[in-house]
């Protein structure tokens, strides 16, 4: 999108990197780590904020943050929000955060119908088995929905997952500020 | 019984194939649905495949292959419909019978929706009542209506009152004024050969009243050249775009001049076979001019031999079904061959390959009536009057906010304040000159003329006063488009269904400045790549409100510092209403705020650290 | 025969009758399209062929090619009309590739990558539009389908069955089949019609087939499909 926050700013600062993911599988967290020995000279460059890789549990003001994973819950959203406050750019991750993947299948079932399912009337469920009400667990939303239709997102990298070089390319791009595109093959939605 | 009805239906078409969509019309009268093993027996009887007549049942919005009532009431949703009053009758109406808008009650006997403009502008609120239109909606009319459907009296024996559809004339000149004998355009066209009939057009300088502007001689030229073992005349009596009503009053109280003038386009093409095709919106019409025809072919005015002079021509009225693309003309053919309307690939054209493929041309009824009084007074006489490009008069149906409204007759040339002034129009903010489908005019272009080099129109202009909130025009608009898109190109199907969503959002309040853009390269797009009219016009009133009423849509967007560059169109807090109640869960983590406070967030244009 | 046009800027030949993107396709250039296909009558629905000429929008697969046209086919502004037009198309259905059968030989898919389309961008409408399994040998998976009528065309034109029609109208515009079940497996279709191959996206889906093809051996996972129209190479199916 704008160039304005494909700009970060310039060497010696490390640039700050955010991740989470969502309602992904943690596929495309493990495709990034599959960037392998490239890990290390890009650790030069940058320092990860919250992500599942350090234990910081919120995030402060970042250069980048990546989310993998659709929007399936009140939490999902709570997150999402915190990390496109504090991210000047970011990048919807995989296929599930590009258009809600797999979880969004469920979409035209109705969610009380689906709750029922689950919890009430499928097979094997133990006698008196109910629908949890524990107010730690985060409710779901009616419909799950890709990153972008609930706050801004500035680039998408498809993929299910995104190639370990496709993330590769895309942040090296970010980092040096240029407007980050796939080359040739890295392109995919499967 | 019902097979019965079928087969004496069936055979009164002949089994013809080509009249499919008049045979669904009948069948459903009869039969009050297209079931499916009703679709079935008409695809055995015409010997088409049955997914083809299932498509044309499927496609037009006056057939339902599910039961909806034995009463079956639409509301027309014209923006002037509304501005007078027509959602609170609806509501009315519903409340009344028990029911929500859209389903059919439970017992099966009513459903009340909405439609697209029945061409009633001039004396709404309007609805129709099982397809016939009724006019001049008050909330006593809606009342006694309720009355009458839960004693289930019959629609045909409902007040006849509340048929009657006026005719409204405000201003005439040489067309509504012209005095002319039925037949009498005919018999002095008849006297010279077609050829010379064309020239006579030609000198003329007639362009066709549809839209377009077309020279009619070049089209009835190219028609008459064109190889064909048949060629056709079309009279589009499609009328669907908002605000227009013109061509029903023509039908009307001058169907003798447009009859005159589809025989004289005949004898100058070399046709023997005409069609009227009348939208189903003016059903109420349709057994008038069927009597006047067999009238005119008792009288030698049509038929074998007109005149004595040797001439055979012959008009079948096809009845629309509920589908303004079929005001275009390759789609209107296609609705003549039974198949649903959606527009053809051209070249090739109508006028060499039309109906059946053979040469056909179509023409408004305003060209042919035209061309009839041309026919008797001269094309040098005709060009004297309106300018020297937009020769003639214009037939305006103007309504909204105007003391008057109805059809005025205007030379070309006229000014957009002119037409205002006559038609006592006060304190205007803008007007769209051409539907739903053209330009929106404001103050500073009310000097402008109506002619095709300036203000060029099919006749529809609606004016808004300075009460009136233009984001609301924009809206029905949009839903208006969203609705009648045929669905065959990408752009326009996909594209006007977007346009309706990202107005609905903004109606909401929960549009953001990026919406607005969206919209514009949306219009960018359908202008350029849509595959006919429909799509290529249906953002540019939106275009030019967004322009001209930019504060009506700004207002809807949430404040600036919550939604700089994008908002989500949905209530999130409202998408957890189905697990909240099945939890039954109210604890504040069973909520979402609008937004997060998150505390040390970015500023615009800040910098982490 | 020495009749010829140039698009972007390369000079093409054409004879008689011609539309552009035939000459083009002849020519061994990549106009991009989804709903046209050299062994069927142009149908113009997808607009993904729209180019520019003389500085006019038309459809290439429409429009007939002439003596000195100038065409303008692959310009930045041109696949960015392009682009939008395939995100409308993926939010319209319900595109989730990595579970889709089709993907690697989907026309719609490689399109969306030589397009470089990176998100669809709008909100999805996430159509429910229930699959149809009844056929033994072929799966209808309706949620994919793009409209483009091949199908309705190869069974009309070659199998001469008329066992697909679409029905309804703007977006509720859905594919039908000739029976009043409306299941497949009640028409006299076969996994041996022409209209069982056509299909470009994975809307018509031959059964126990699927994913038989590794990633990297499939039909656009070598060859982007803007190469795959140069000469020697095999177009769609
Ligand atoms: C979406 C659409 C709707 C149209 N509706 C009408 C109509 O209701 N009546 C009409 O005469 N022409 C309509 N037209 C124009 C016709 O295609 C055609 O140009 C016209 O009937 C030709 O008649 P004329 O030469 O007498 O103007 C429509 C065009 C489009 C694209
Ligand atoms: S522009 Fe709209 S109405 Fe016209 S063909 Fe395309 S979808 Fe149909
Ligand atoms: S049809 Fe094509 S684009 Fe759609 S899901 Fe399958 S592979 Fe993806
Ligand atoms: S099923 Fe396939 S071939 Fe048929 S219309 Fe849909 S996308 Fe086209
Ligand atoms: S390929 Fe030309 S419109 Fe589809």
């Amino acid at each position: 999108m704008s160039d304005e926050h494909a700009r970060a700013a310039p060497p010696p600062r490390k640039l700050k990197l955010a991740t989470v993911s969502l309602a992904g599988c943690f596929g495309c967290h493990t495709s990034f780590l599959d960037i392998d020995e490239r890990l290390l000279p890009l650790l030069e460059r940058i320092e990860f904020d919250r992500s599942p890789l350090t234990d910081i549990k919120h995030c402060g003001p970042c250069d980048i943050g990546l989310v993998e994973g659709g929007v399936c819950n009140a939490e999902n959203v709570e997150v999402l929000r915190e990390f496109r406050a504090h991210c000047r750019v970011l990048v919807a991750l995989g296929a599930c955060a590009v258009n809600g993947g797999l979880p969004a299948q469920r979409n035209n079932i109705a969610l009380g119908e689906l709750l029922q399912e689950v919890y009430r009337t499928g097979h094997g469920l133990a006698a008196g088995s109910r629908i949890p009400d524990d107010p730690e667990l985060p409710l779901l939303l009616n419909q799950v929905h890709p990153v972008h239709e609930v706050v801004r997102i500035d680039y998408f990298l498809p993929g299910c997952p995104p190639s370990a070089d496709a993330i590769w390319d895309f942040l090296n791009a970010l980092i040096e500020g240029r407007a980050p595109t796939l080359g040739p093959g890295l392109l995919q939605y499967d | 019984m019902a097979a019965a009805t079928l087969e004496t239906l069936l055979g009164r078409h002949g089994h013809d194939g080509t009249r499919l969509v008049q045979i669904l019309r009948e069948v459903q009268d009869a039969l009050g649905w297209l079931a499916p093993e009703t679709l079935t027996a008409i695809a055995h009887a015409i010997d088409r495949p049955r997914a083809q007549v299932e498509s044309s049942a499927g496609f037009y919005s006056f057939f339902h292959t599910r039961p909806l009532g034995d009463y079956r009431i639409l509301f027309s949703d014209n923006i002037t419909d509304r501005m007078l009053g027509s959602q609170a009758l609806l509501r009315r109406l519903c409340e009344r019978l028990w029911l929500e808008p859209g389903r059919v009650s439970e017992d099966g006997l009513v459903s009340v929706d909405t439609t697209s403009c029945t061409g009633m502008c001039d004396q709404g609120p309007a609805l129709l009542a099982n397809y016939r239109a009724i006019t001049r909606l008050t909330p006593q009319r809606i009342d006694h209506m309720a009355r009458l459907i839960r004693r289930r009296v019959p629609v045909s024996d409902w007040p006849r009152e509340w048929f009657r559809v006026e005719d409204n004339i405000r201003r005439r000149d040489v067309l509504l004024g012209n005095g002319l004998a039925p037949g009498e355009a005919l018999a002095a066209a008849l006297e010279r050969a077609p050829t010379a009939l064309l020239d006579e057009i030609e000198r003329s300088a007639l362009r066709g009243r549809g839209g377009a502007g077309f020279g009619s001689d070049i089209k009835w030229r190219a028609c008459r050249a064109a190889r064909g073992d048949a060629h056709y005349v079309v009279c589009n009596a499609d009328e669907g775009e908002p605000g227009t009503f013109k061509d029903r009053v023509l039908l009307a109280g001058f169907f003798d001049l447009v009859v005159d003038g589809m025989c004289i386009a005949g004898f100058a093409i070399g046709a023997s076979q005409g069609f009227i095709y009348l939208r189903g919106e003016y059903r109420h019409l349709l057994d008038l001019l069927e009597t006047r025809l067999a009238e005119r072919r008792a009288a030698g005015l049509l038929g074998r031999d007109i005149l004595g002079r040797g001439f055979d021509f012959d008009i079948a009225i096809h009845l629309g079904a509920g589908a303004y693309v079929c005001g275009e003309e390759s789609a209107l053919i296609e609705s003549l061959e039974g198949k649903p309307g959606k527009p053809r690939i051209r070249p090739p054209f109508p006028v060499t390959h039309g109906y059946l493929g053979q040469p056909t041309t179509v023409n408004n009824v305003e060209t042919l009536a035209l061309a009839a009084l041309i026919a008797v007074r001269g094309g040098e006489w005709f060009r004297t009057i309106g300018t020297a490009s937009s020769t003639g008069t214009k037939l305006l149906s103007v309504s909204g906010d105007v003391a008057r409204p109805g059809v005025y007759e205007f030379p070309f040339g006229v000014t957009v304040a002119a037409v205002l002034e006559a038609a006592g129009a006060q304190d205007t903010q803008a007007v769209t000159t051409a539907g739903a489908a053209g330009p929106c005019l404001t103050a500073e272009a009310f000097g402008r003329r109506i002619a095709f080099e300036d203000v060029a129109t099919g006749g529809s202009l609606m004016v808004f006063d300075a009460s009136r909130d233009m984001f609301e025009v924009a809206r029905n608009f949009i839903n208006f488009f969203a609705h009648e898109s045929c669905g065959l190109c990408t752009p326009c199907r996909v594209g006007t269904a977007v346009n309706a969503r990202l107005m609905d959002k903004l109606a909401r309040g929960r549009g953001s400045p990026c919406d607005l853009e969206e919209m514009e390269k949306l219009h960018q797009l359908m202008q350029h790549a849509s595959h006919c009219g429909l799509g290529s016009t249906a953002t540019i009133a939106l275009r030019d409100m967004l322009a001209r009423f930019r504060p009506a849509f700004e207002r809807r967007l949430r404040s600036p510092d919550f939604a700089p560059d994008f908002a989500p169109a949905f209530d999130l807090d409202a998408a957890l209403s189905q697990a909240r109640g099945m939890t039954g869960r109210s604890d504040p983590g069973a909520h979402l705020g609008d937004e997060t406070s998150a505390t040390g967030a970015l500023r615009a244009g800040e910098e982490p650290r | 025969m020495n009749d010829s046009f140039l698009l972007d800027g390369e000079t093409i030949p054409f004879s008689p009758g011609q539309t552009v993107m035939q000459a083009a396709a002849a020519a061994g250039k990549y106009i991009p399209h989804l709903c046209w296909h050299p062994d069927f009558a142009p149908h113009g629905s997808c607009r993904l062929c729209i180019v520019r000429i003389g500085g006019r929008y038309a459809t290439a697969c429409t429009v007939g090619a002439a003596r000195g046209q100038v065409v303008e086919n692959r310009s930045e502004a041109i696949d960015a009309e392009r682009r939008t037009l395939l995100q409308l198309l993926f939010v319209e259905g319900n595109h989730f590739c990595p579970s889709c059968e089709k993907s690697g030989d989907c026309v719609l898919q490689a399109t969306a990558y030589e397009m470089g389309m990176l998100t669809p961008h709008f909100d999805h409408f996430y159509p429910d539009r229930p699959l149809d399994a009844s056929h033994p040998e072929v799966l209808l998976e309706f949620n994919r389908c793009i409209l483009c009528e091949l199908c309705v065309r190869a069974s009309r034109d070659v199998d001469r069955k008329n066992v697909f029609a679409l029905a309804g109208r703007g977006l509720r515009s859905h594919l039908i089949v000739n029976s009043e079940s409306g299941r497949l497996a009640d028409t006299d279709f076969a996994a041996t019609d022409r209209a069982a191959a056509v299909c470009p996206v994975g809307a018509i889906l031959k059964k126990r087939v699927g994913f038989a093809m590794p990633i990297g051996k499939r039909t656009y996972d070598p060859r982007p499909i803007g190469k795959s129209h140069e000469p020697g190479t095999r177009e769609d199916e």
